[in-house]
């Protein structure tokens, strides 16, 4: 039988029952690949469930470097019956199939190579407890893996041996159902598989991370202290990072007390509303949310708009719309995000592409938020929120200091004849704030939301109010030259291809597959809005762009159609919005196609 | 209301506090309420209460929501640092604001609709969190800016100025933020000023969450005849858990005549006392039975009790619970915060 031959390239999927305690063998199994020096790129498909529905977790092996979602499945480690007829139809021909075989059965493909192994039986004779019969059933697959994937066993050992560090008792059986499993398939299953792992050396300089956990790192380093929020699915994992991180990094040695405050506010309003307070009282703060809590948000972020009090808010975007797909990737919150709030508003999005850029711009989005004195909105996505990505290392250097932007001191105020909170000093509409209790006499002003005028004062004055958004929007205009630029490769083609977040792998793959058909692209990453003059000129200098997005609305081509002041004709979009992080499959066929269908249209007009 | 500016030199001869300062300086720009509104008399209680204490009025920050008792802080302490916020989220900055700070004095104004119906939530759970701050409700049953739809603490007997009636029960402030661990609840009554004042400077002095539920009539709108939150209805029906309450600050000692009938002095965080003279029989405000006891008798009876309700002066406060540092989070700095290069090797290497 045909039998797919590979070496560091494949795609191996494990199908589980949710509560199994399957991911973190899944996990460990992806880590043992990256350890071996070859890029992994390990994605969990989960319910919005705790216990009993079917789960996945989706591992991209890849040499490559490719490390967007790949269709099709090499490996497929079937661990629940419920969904058996869906995971076998997606194993590739010539594809590997490994089931427990405890309970033998005939899956009707004769084109995918099954190997048995009968966890539940082996896990029966060797362990009394039920539970640990169920937990290390997922142990012993993996040390079947090892074997046959030639990966060997020591570096799970290893692995086993730093999860469990002070709980030593757990390490034993665990090598020991590791053991059986790598002992089973040699036995049994000698020269079976033709897909190998290979040492390599692509991983230097390389960690496994996700990007909320690097969020939260990003908030610790960027000096946040008072973090709000509120549960929601995609996000909560940066909460709990910042958490995580500030238990070990943030409590004072001498007195054991806390460089932090966290709380878990009572909704959405009130963790937006904590992070607005404290911001305008000076401290950096921030809250994580999704999709249904920026609709909640929103008033309170044209306050802070208005108002002009500092604000760092992650979206981690999930499927919607209303509760929509909550385990599930998409980008739809761009429109919403860029105006969130009623009136003429606008605020400042932060698109990071990987763990690493969401490490880098977290830093970046407190000083922004100082310096421009408004929202700032770092959008990520579920996916690069909560799968694991082999990705940069974070850089620190110590020289770093906080921009906390334009604020007085008493000895400014000292020196001032009159403070005006909202007085374009230096023409670049960003004024100068105080903190509460700088000084005894000047400097006091009331933040309203409410229209004012250069004093914080109420006024009714159409002309002053008028005047004040106008300043507010120049504010804007002038972020584009501080928010970080697109990334641009360009040969100077004809056609290019616009894309952002979490499209960035997958991207770089279909590029390359295009290439290799013979469709070149320049291409452009989106890192931040508003756009800066290089997204003008990017469009304007080429005659076809495609714009690949995650959501059904094209909505980044119409952020870029408002506020770019391009033609509309030539963008054309890719959009994929099931759920599922988009593919290079996906893009490089959609662009392709329409290339050829244009081609014909053409000829057929001669 | 007046369009009259206020002058800004005052009698020379005005009695000046320990910071040097007279009354005027404690004042803000003229209001914009209707002339006899409630609200007004709270300004200047808050004015006096401030004054007396001797507090300087840039370590405190003024918060509200929306309506006409949030335009107040407008009006009072113009030295404060203010904030406006939107309607019924005043708590949720406050809470943020004294994460950040927790060494200025956090004073919350807000109304009857901005507390009981639209900011029903955050004020629930300031309150369950022991957040450090005076929330003054300037209750007048109405809604006044809107003119004069009943609210969330018009009484279910009580009509419109318009004649209509007012179906649903009035929700009682006071009793809840006692049932939900408030540790300093009061009511007072916009008119007695000898009352709320001691109140006043009691929950200034008092660490945790502080209400006073202030009846504060809206003359334009709910002070009629039929209305239960008039100037009138609220003389012929104020009764007091004490027949005067006394604020003695720190180091003063308690006279003689204090010691009289039946007083009670409860020693606050701060080393002050509150003394509440010939006290109603058998009341202990720091029995948070008796308190809610107390309160429901006299609303049977169809009277408003009012007064120091509920006292816990020993309640641990949000700071506290969350064992944060005693340097304000605001004023810490780099080298407090930012773990540095050698941490984020360690974290790279661990990741690897």
């Amino acid at each position: 039988m045909h039998k797919i031959k590979s070496i560091n390239e494949f795609v191996i999927k494990f199908a589980n029952v949710n509560g199994s305690g399957s991911t973190s063998a899944n996990q460990m199994f992806a880590k043992g690949v990256f350890r071996l020096g070859v890029p992994v790129s390990p994605k969990n498909i989960f319910p919005s469930n705790i216990q009993g529905l079917p789960t996945w977790f989706e591992i991209r092996v890849t040499e490559k470097g490719y490390l967007g979602r790949r269709e099709g499945v090499d490996i497929a480690v079937a661990m629940n019956p419920q969904s058996y007829a869906e995971d076998i139809a997606e194993i590739r021909s010539g594809g590997y199939l490994l089931y427990d075989s405890s309970w033998k059965r005939n899956f009707g493909r004769d084109d995918i190579n099954v190997l048995d192994i009968p966890l539940t039986k082996l896990c029966v004779s060797e362990f009394s407890n039920p539970q640990l019969r169920l937990l290390f059933k997922n142990i012993v697959y993996v040390g079947a893996l090892s074997y046959l994937l030639g990966i060997g066993k020591n570096v799970y050992v290893d692995l086993i041996s730093e999860k469990f560090k002070g709980k030593e008792k757990l390490i034993i059986p665990n090598v020991k159902a590791l053991e059986m499993g790598y002992n089973y398939a040699k036995a049994n299953l000698t020269d079976q598989c033709d897909i190998k792992v290979r040492k390599s050396n692509k991983n230097k300089g390389m960690i496994l991370t996700n990007g909320n956990d690097a969020s939260g790192l990003g908030c610790v380093y960027a000096g946040a202290t008072v973090c709000a929020w509120y549960p929601i699915t995609p996000s909560t994992s940066v909460a709990e990072s910042f958490i995580k991180y500030c238990e070990k990094l943030r409590v004072d040695n001498r007195t054991q007390k806390n460089k932090f405050a966290i709380v878990q506010a009572e909704d959405e309003l009130a963790a937006i509303g904590m992070v607005i307070g404290a911001n305008w009282n000076g401290a950096r703060a921030f809250t994580a949310t999704s999709g249904p809590g920026i609709s909640l948000m929103s008033e309170f972020l044209g306050l802070a708009y208005f108002a002009e009090v500092p604000t760092v808010l992650f979206d981690i975007q999930r499927g919607g719309p209303s509760t929509g797909m909550p385990t599930r990737t998409q980008q739809s919150d761009i429109l919403c995000c860029a105006y969130a709030s009623h009136g003429d508003t606008k605020h400042i999005l932060l698109i990071p592409s990987n763990p690493t850029e969401c490490f880098e711009f977290s830093v970046m989005a407190f000083d922004l938020a100082d310096r421009l004195q408004t929202p700032i909105i770092i959008l990520s996505d579920l996916d690069i929120g909560m799968n694991d990505f082999t990705t940069k290392e974070f850089k620190w250097e110590d020289t770093h200091m906080f921009d906390r932007g334009k604020v007085l001191t008493k000895e400014d105020l000292d020196s001032m004849e009159k403070f005006g909170r909202y007085i374009d000093i230096d023409g670049d509409g960003i004024t100068y704030r105080t903190y509460p209790g700088t000084h005894s006499e000047k400097g006091a002003y009331f933040t309203r939301g409410s229209s004012h005028d250069e004093y914080a004062v109420y006024t009714e004055d159409g002309k002053v109010n008028a005047r004040n958004l106008t300043r507010i929007l120049k504010k804007h205009d002038n972020a584009a030259k501080l928010v970080p630029k697109p990334i641009i490769k360009s040969v100077n083609n004809s056609k290019g291809v616009i894309y952002f977040g979490g499209s960035d792998y997958s991207m770089i793959e279909a590029l390359d597959e295009l290439s290799s058909d013979g469709i070149i692209l320049d291409s452009m990453r989106i890192r931040a809005f508003p756009f800066g003059k290089e997204v003008h000129d990017f469009i304007e200098n080429h005659d076809m762009v495609f714009v690949v997005e995650q959501n059904r609305d094209a909505q980044m081509k119409k952020l870029i159609l408002a506020e770019a002041n391009v033609a509309p004709d030539k963008m054309i979009s890719v959009l994929c919005f099931d759920g599922m992080p988009i593919t290079a499959h996906f893009i490089s066929t959609e662009i392709s196609s329409y290339l050829a269908e244009k081609e014909v249209k053409e000829i057929m007009k001669k | 209301m007046t369009y009259i500016t206020k002058p800004v030199n005052h009698h020379p001869r005005l009695k000046i506090n320990k910071l040097g300062l007279t009354r005027r300086d404690y004042e803000g720009p003229v209001s914009t309420l209707c002339a006899g509104c409630g609200h007004d008399s709270i300004s200047a209680a808050i004015v006096e209460a401030c004054f007396q204490l001797n507090i300087a009025a840039h370590q405190v920050a003024k918060l509200s929501g929306i309506g006409c008792s949030s335009k107040t802080p407008g009006y009072f302490l113009k030295q404060s640092h203010g904030f406006n916020s939107v309607h019924g989220r005043m708590p949720s900055i406050a809470t943020g604001a004294n994460l950040a700070n927790h060494e200025l004095t956090y004073l919350g104004v807000s109304g009857d609709g901005d507390t009981a119906s639209i900011g029903m939530g955050q004020f629930v759970h300031a309150v369950r969190r022991q957040l450090n701050v005076v929330y003054i409700i300037e209750n007048n049953g109405t809604y006044g800016l809107t003119k004069g739809q009943f609210s969330a603490t018009s009484d279910i007997e009580s009509k419109s100025k318009y004649g209509e009636d007012n179906l649903f029960p009035a929700i009682d402030l006071a009793g809840m933020a006692i049932h939900l661990g408030a540790s300093f609840v009061a009511r007072s009554f916009s008119g007695d000023k000898e009352q709320l004042v001691p109140l006043m400077k009691a929950a200034l002095s008092h660490k945790g969450f502080s209400l006073i539920d202030v009846i504060s009539p809206c003359v334009t709108f709910n002070n009629h005849k039929n209305s239960t939150k008039s100037y009138d209805y609220i003389r012929e029906h104020n009764d007091s858990v004490a027949s005067m309450t006394d604020f003695i600050p720190i180091g003063n000692t308690i006279t003689g005549s204090y010691k009289q009938g039946k007083n009670l002095d409860i020693p606050l965080h701060d080393g002050s006392i509150l003394s509440l003279q010939k006290i109603s029989k058998n009341y202990n405000p720091e029995n948070k039975i008796e308190a809610i006891k107390k309160i429901q008798q006299s609303e049977q009876q169809g009277k408003v009790l009012t007064g120091l309700l509920y006292i816990n002066p020993k309640a641990k406060d949000l700071k506290e619970t969350l064992d944060i540092v005693d340097t304000p989070l605001n004023k810490l700095v780099e080298k407090d915060l930012c773990p540095g290069k050698e941490k984020i090797n360690q974290i790279n290497s661990s990741l690897k």
